[in-house]
């Protein structure tokens, strides 16, 4: 009986899964359109499933071994299941081997759905629960049935074993299995992140940050061409299509959450009920079936929405709230840590450029610092005429005057700042023991457009950038160098999209290139004990985790690492705007970043970020002293042999042509 | 402050807007004051709100006007005019065709002649009641409206005006709305013609740089904060002068000559 049955049961399972893929594409291609390259993208398909996902998921190595199991078991049990009993290949060779491979591969799918069992014994508050729940049963019922139904097939039951009440039981389990693995893959049970998933890695809208050592993490410009076309994203169908496919490939899994600041904070996000937000206005309903944690601070099911309505309603309540999307610092660390490579910062400033650009809406003092931008080229609204004042006493070399240097040190609006008028004055002490050849933009610098950007003025943010492109264009230089993170970024990462190509170091990384080359050299560290904090723009933007180390260890530091350092730093809080549309939560984020300065109990904390200095300098009470590491190098300075920096300064002198 | 009903349907209001500049870098912008008086034109439920420019329409005068036009505004009407033109004939003969009920004007332009007095000239004209240092609408019920001026120090006094008038707004009005980047740019500037006149008197003018006046410094001897807290928050109080009450215009006309003349504001 299970002859005609097993045929019949699978093709159909099949066949709903068919008919529920093309639903859910339709879904996704309610979105804008993208280009992506979509042969070479199923091609490569494979390789970011294998290398890229699995180099995430393998953080935690218990689950990866669950994940590659369970997964691999399924996936093998699915297509050999198909051959045996779908198309009866097994019993023609009974003792054929495809019959053995199949009882083989759900043998250790059942393994591994038995430590997806195990975890969701007592799941972390991360993990969404609800319809997730049910999944390690209904793995579990899939294996056993198909390793249940192959033991005849490969001789180890006779055909007629049992009953028919037993092979209808035995069916129904079947059903069970095939209906949450086939039939839930497509029609949005929890398989779905597998179907999805694995099409998103396919067609990412970042193909470039696939490979070994590769980062994409620049914002893409939006086209302001179009006078007519709405900026930003208003309703989920603005999205483009493989953003609306990257959102349905969602896990559920919670590591966004868990390293999220702003809910750590207690700020209305959670970058997990983010997305399930989105997949929710995709398909149009409302929240109430999530099973995640919330919002912090708001209860779910009182929000709604469908592809075509709006998700920040202008007044009450639609998709998502605004400070839902205020409240990203846009640290990357919900990107860096999500296994199914969802780029949660790209939506949120998409969102955002919506509200800024379209609503006029930038919460508390955006609005003011955007106007700031516009009318003075800086957030402070300070004179552009000013910029320069800090360093009246250095005669710092200009551009203007020079024409073409080996190194441009690029200020950055720290120049207005009296904290990091500190830092600046001790870089560029540092650079004339180094006898670097350099200068300064002087008050041709304008802001580089960070915060414009990040807050959604993609508007101010492109008229910065051409004008700051067109200023370095008239000077000739190899590098630049700053001490702001966020300069390093934008004008390494994000002016490339608009003709600006440059050659950008972090002064972290330039200083540990010069004691390199034994252009410096430092008195040991007699201080306490130290910790380091890695700025988001520098660490999990730019991938510079070593230099900034490489530089204290030169100085005689010995870092005692926070617990949450290198890729998985915490933010300061400073980033994307966060300080300007300051949305409360119950903690602040500096406070908690302290606090894990504290745990490390470090006398001082070394920075190598502006607003990293600012936020972390403003916890109260905090023990610990924050200085930027180019003030920790200069402190330390002492000359070099006579001879030895002669010979070095002179080699220092620019050889070749400028990089634009 | 919003009123709560016009029971005699929509209220049209004009505001007028003039091109802006930025104190520090002297780039165009939306004036602050007049953005302020837009800002209270929106928060009018009712109204009708008109923008008007008198003025050129150049590269620079496009995007400061623009700026109006995203604070929510599909259009602004423009009575092209050229540099060193009186505006107000212009002004004054769009106003009378258009007949709005509220005039609402910043009190002074950033840039240009910036002399406060248009509004004045403009009510003048056209012969309605003017209000300056608005801080709120409070109500327009019947042809009258309920205003509340603000004064120094944070005082506030209602008033009642017969529309039409014309009001004006300084800083004691709420701030503008964020100017939207997209709206903005969509916004039309509908240019209208007008009639031209010469600025007849200002072509005889010769402009200079201002000069930073002496300020006289008010030396404050307190010995606690409190003192000190009292001295910057009391009303000035003149040593001289005497309140004159119950007397004839002529009598008043006469003491006010004397004091002009004392003060040697008159010769």
């Amino acid at each position: 009986m299970l002859d005609i049955l097993l045929p019949i049961l699978i093709f159909a399972a099949l066949a709903l899964a068919v008919i529920g893929a093309g639903r859910r594409v339709r879904l996704w291609r309610q979105g804008r359109s993208a280009r992506v390259p979509l042969l070479k993208g199923l091609a490569a398909m494979p390789r970011r499933y294998l290398v890229d996902l699995h180099h995430v998921v393998a953080r935690d190595k218990a689950m990866s071994n669950t994940h590659v199991a369970t997964a691999g078991g399924f996936v093998a049990a699915a297509v050999l299941m198909i051959l045996v009993h779908g198309l009866g290949l097994g019993s023609e060779a009974a003792e054929g081997i495809l019959g053995w491979l199949l009882l083989a591969a759900s043998a250790t799918m059942f393994v591994g759905s038995c430590f997806v069992a195990r975890r969701r014994r007592n799941p972390p508050a991360r993990l969404s629960k609800g319809p997730w729940m049910r999944l390690p049963k209904s793995l579990m019922a899939f294996s056993l049935s198909v390793f249940a139904i192959t033991l005849p097939t490969v001789g180890l039951l006779p055909q007629d074993f049992g009953s028919w009440v037993l092979a209808l039981a035995l069916s129904a389990v079947l059903v069970w299995g095939l209906g949450e693995m086939f039939f839930g893959m497509t029609w949005g049970g929890p398989m779905k992140h597998a179907f999805a998933g694995a099409l998103h890695l396919a067609f990412h809208r970042r193909a470039e940050r696939f490979g070994e050592g590769n980062r994409s993490t620049g914002l893409k410009a939006l086209n302001l061409d179009d006078e007519d076309a709405t900026l930003g994203v208003e309703k989920p169908s603005d999205f483009t299509w493989n953003q609306l496919l990257g959102f349905d490939a969602c896990v559920q899994c919670g590591r966004c959450e868990a390293v999220c600041p702003a809910f750590a904070a207690g700020q209305p996000l959670n970058p997990k009920k983010l997305i399930q937000d989105m997949v929710v206005g995709m398909a149009g309903g409302s929240d109430a079936n999530y099973a995640g944690s919330p919002y912090p601070g708001q209860p779910v099911g009182e929000h709604q929405g469908d592809a075509h309505g709006p998700i920040v309603a202008r007044e009450g309540k639609a998709l998502v709230d605004a400070e839902t999307l205020w409240s990203c610092t846009t640290c990357r660390a919900c990107v860096e840590e999500c296994p199914m490579m969802i780029e949660h910062v790209d939506a949120i400033v998409d969102m955002r450029r919506f509200l800024t650009l379209e609503h006029g809406n930038t919460p508390n003092k955006g609005a003011e610092v955007l106007d700031n931008l516009i009318a003075t080229d800086n957030p402070g609204g300070f004179d552009p005429g000013a910029r320069m004042h800090w360093a009246a006493d250095l005669e710092l070399p200009l551009m203007a005057d020079l024409q073409q240097v080996d190194v441009l040190l690029w200020l950055g609006d720290g120049a207005y700042d009296m904290r990091n008028q500190r830092t600046l004055r001790s870089l560029v002490k540092v650079l004339r023991a180094a006898g670097v050849d350099f200068a300064v933009l002087g008050n041709e610098e304008r802001d580089s457009g960070d915060v414009a950007r990040r807050l959604g003025d993609e508007a101010t943010f492109q008229s910065l950038a051409r004008r700051n492109i067109a200023t370095l264009a008239k000077y000739r230089f190899q590098q630049i160098v700053t001490c702001d993170p966020h300069s390093f970024h934008v004008l390494g990462n994000e002016y490339g999209e608009l003709g600006g190509h440059y050659q950008v170091y972090h002064h972290s990384t330039f200083i540990a290139e010069l004691h390199e080359a034994g252009r410096l050299a430092f008195r040991p560290w007699k201080g306490g004990s130290v910790t380091y904090h890695d700025p988001c723009y520098l660490g999990r933007y730019n991938g510079e985790f070593e230099a900034p180390r490489n530089v204290l260890r030169a100085l005689g530091i010995q870092v005692a690492e926070m617990e949450r350092s290198g890729f998985r730093s915490r933010c300061c809080g400073g980033g994307g705007g966060a300080p300007i549309t300051d949305i409360p939560g119950k903690q602040r984020i500096p406070d908690m970043r302290m606090g894990d300065v504290r745990e490390t109990g470090a006398e001082l904390v070394a920075v190598g970020c502006p607003q990293c200095t600012a936020m972390l300098e403003g916890v109260v009470d905090s023990a610990a002293e924050v200085r930027d590491i180019a003030e920790l190098v200069a402190d330390a300075l002492v000359e070099l042999p006579a001879e030895h920096g002669k010979g070095q300064a002179q080699t220092a002198r620019p050889l070749a042509e400028e990089v634009v | 402050m919003r009123p709560e009903s016009h029971h005699d349907g929509s209220l049209a209001v004009t505001v007028l807007v003039s091109v802006g500049r930025h104190p520090l870098t002297g780039r165009g912008r939306r004036a602050d004051q007049d953005a302020r008086g837009v800002e209270l034109a929106h928060t009018l439920t009712g109204a009708e709100v008109e923008l008007l420019h008198a003025g050129r329409l150049d590269e620079g005068s496009d995007a400061a006007l623009r700026g109006y036009l995203g604070m929510g505004f599909e259009s602004l009407s423009l009575l092209e005019q050229p540099a060193g033109a009186d505006v107000l004939p212009a002004l004054a003969e769009a106003l009378e065709a258009a007949g709005p009920q509220l005039v609402i004007a910043g009190e002074r332009a950033e840039q240009g002649e910036g002399s406060g007095l248009l509004p004045y000239l403009l009510a003048e004209r056209l012969g309605w009641p003017l209000v300056s240092g608005l801080a709120a609408v409070e109500e327009v019920a019947g042809g009258v409206a309920t205003l509340l001026q603000a004064l120094p120090r944070g005082q506030r006094r209602r008033l009642q005006v017969r529309l039409p008038a014309i009001v004006t707004v300084d800083a004691a009005a709420p701030a503008p709305r964020q100017s939207a980047y997209g709206p903005a740019r969509r916004g039309r500037l509908d240019v209208q013609a007008a009639p031209v006149m010469d600025d007849a008197d200002m072509a005889e003018w010769q402009a200079q740089p201002a000069r930073k006046r002496p300020k006289r410094l008010k030396i404050v001897k307190a010995a606690s904060a409190r003192d000190r807290f009292k001295a910057a928050a009391a009303k000035a109080e003149g040593g001289g002068g005497q309140v004159l009450t119950d007397v004839t215009p002529e009598e008043g006309a006469e003491a006010i000559f004397k004091l002009l003349k004392e003060e040697g504001v008159l010769r």
